[in-house]
């Protein structure tokens, strides 16, 4: 019994928990392009200083922040229906609408992202739709916008959203809804009062599964955004394997771990909640 | 409250029990259910299935159809740097997700059966935190102790090992979220009775749990499974200069631009995954 709490308790312990402390460390210290590793370990501030001083750090923080919440949004407006109408279809029907939302997840996630660029680029499939059935005569191009960044988190993590609220609809109890009903409310007002109250843990389990992944995303603003989509995943990124400034880099992962951990710890709660609930 | 006035007529209420609420909303909702799923499934749908289209496209612009043609998937099987690639994620993918299952299931047998131990709040944040954790954050973490690892005893070399390390590491908290899952729906009388009777702890989990969990475990390993071949951007950072997985394969060509054979590429990774996907549920639908 203890070796079944100990191997995953030192498997995490050693490849998750410690390497923080290392990133920690390596953020105090200062970039040597001659060393190998490329650091001077110290305690300066110097890489935090920038982060909060430069004006395309700053950028790239509230970018990111602002990026992810409104995906955040469009992804809670698109999945909240969809999971609303799973729910209340035909209990036969449920899994097989379910399997049609995981699917995607299940295939790989830089294949969704890259079809997206054939369907956006200037030239690309949308375009031509657009152009063809004479909708719009000179579509301007998404790709490489913020627009299409959006669009890339919404389609990647909706299942994320979808899920968790699902599973909070399913088990609402439908007879509220007819006491409702019964006592005169609209469809409207049993849904404000009744229904949405109910999915509440769903919405928030949804928000925050999208929500944290999508301020550190990378691949979809690497891909789908511009030059001038500035997204702090992809400055850490940039910062590590363009530049090399392995210190820089950490610094930015150390603050992107301080930004998320309130967020982190709440979605930690609402599982344990969950599991209790169950 | 309003007066009787607004209850039902008598003519509805007799329905009470067996009416479902959709009957009651009625036509509006059923058609607003419809369109949300169309629409929903549409958008989902829609972009993988013109990539599945495009990839037999005579014209090596994506974007324009120039007539059926299989050359983009002849020139993806003689792309030799793309099936090593592949060779190398499916070994990973193999190995990480096996030692991730047998990790995942004894966390998430200790934290829904083992209700005190010490540190055990930290023990739950520790399964769980990997599965949302940005993924450029862990990347980096996990390759500084690579190198630091390297720097003191020599070891290990970035490569096969260190990336198969990095995928079990954020795996288990799949494996372990769906063994306590399931551990959290059935009983636990068989187990006690087991107990009771005087088998011992390792008996008793041999013989009744680890059978009624065995589904659980084979769809947490195969969701593993796919997301260790899926896996870039951790898998970039403690790759090293000499091994490429497939998706920074598929990376390095993608940002030169669209590319038919990763069209091709992309095809059969989606025919698998609904494989993995149907078989998965499969395998957690069919009860004990």
């Amino acid at each position: 019994m203890r070796l079944v709490i100990a191997l995953p308790y030192f498997w995490l312990a050693t490849f998750f928990l410690l390497p923080f402390a290392l990133v920690l460390a390596i953020a105090f210290g200062v970039n040597n392009p001659d060393a190998v590793p490329p650091v001077d370990l110290g305690l300066s501030l110097k890489n935090f200083r920038l982060l909060f001083t430069d004006d395309l750090y700053l950028a790239a923080w509230l970018g990111s922040l602002r990026i992810a919440a409104t995906s955040t949004v469009l992804c809670l407006l698109l999945g909240y229906p969809m999971a609303y109408a799973i729910a209340r279809a035909r209990p036969g029907l449920r899994p097989l609408l379910l399997m049609a939302v995981i699917l995607p997840f299940w295939t790989s996630f830089l294949i969704r992202v890259y079809a997206w660029m054939g369907l956006l680029a200037s030239n690309g499939i949308l375009n031509q739709f657009l152009r063809t059935t004479g909708l719009v005569d000179n579509p301007g191009t998404i790709l490489g916008t913020e627009w299409a960044v959006h669009l890339g988190i919404v389609y990647g993590y909706l299942p994320f959203m979808v899920l968790p609220v699902y599973a909070a609809l399913e088990k609402l109890d439908t007879s509220l809804l007819e006491a409702a009903a019964d006592l005169g409310a609209s469809p409207l007002v049993a849904f404000l009062t009744v229904t949405l109250p109910q999915s509440l843990p769903g919405i928030l389990a949804g928000c925050l599964l999208v929500f944290i992944p999508a301020v550190g995303e990378f691949v979809i603003p690497d891909l789908l955004g511009g030059t001038g989509t500035l997204m702090i995943g992809k400055v850490l990124w940039d910062e590590f394997f363009l530049n090399s400034d392995w210190p820089l880099a950490s610094a930015v992962a150390i603050c992107l771990l301080v930004l998320l951990v309130g967020p982190i710890a709440l979605f930690q709660r609402q599982q344990a909640k969950n599991l209790e609930r169950q | 409250m309003p007066g009787r006035a607004r209850l039902p007529p008598p003519k509805r209420s007799r329905d009470i029990g067996t009416a479902s609420p959709q009957s009651r909303f009625g036509f509006a909702q059923a058609g607003f259910a419809f369109t949300v799923l169309a629409f929903g499934y549409a958008f989902l749908y829609l972009p993988i299935a013109l990539v599945i289209v495009y990839s037999f496209n005579e014209s090596r612009l994506v974007t324009v159809w120039a007539g059926f043609s299989t050359k983009w998937w002849s020139a993806l099987f003689a792309n030799e740097a793309m099936l090593g690639a592949a060779w190398l994620s499916l070994r990973i993918a193999l190995v990480s997700a096996t030692i991730a299952a047998v990790i995942g299931l004894a966390a998430g047998y200790a934290l829904a059966r083992v209700p005190r131990f010490f540190g055990r709040t930290l023990f739950g944040s520790l399964v769980i935190a990997p599965m949302v954790m940005p993924e450029v954050v862990m990347g980096i973490s996990m390759l500084l102790l690579f190198v630091g690892s390297d720097q003191l005893v020599g070891w290990p070399v970035r490569g096969f090992l260190t990336i198969t390390i990095a995928h079990i590491t954020f795996s288990i908290a799949f494996v372990a979220v769906v063994v306590q899952a399931r551990l959290a729906d059935f009983d636990r009388s068989l187990e006690e009775a087991a107990m009771d009777l005087g088998a011992t702890p390792w008996t008793t989990f041999r013989t009744i749990t680890l059978p009624l969990i065995a589904p659980a475990v084979g769809s947490g390993w195969l969701l593993a499974f796919t997301l260790s071949l899926d896996d870039l951007i951790l898998t970039q950072f403690v790759a090293g200069a000499q091994s490429e997985t497939l998706p920074m394969r598929i990376y390095s060509s993608v940002r030169l631009g669209v590319d038919p054979q990763i069209n091709a590429l992309a095809t059969i990774i989606v025919v698998v995954a609904a494989c993995a996907l149907i078989f998965s549920g499969w395998l957690t639908r069919r009860k004990a």
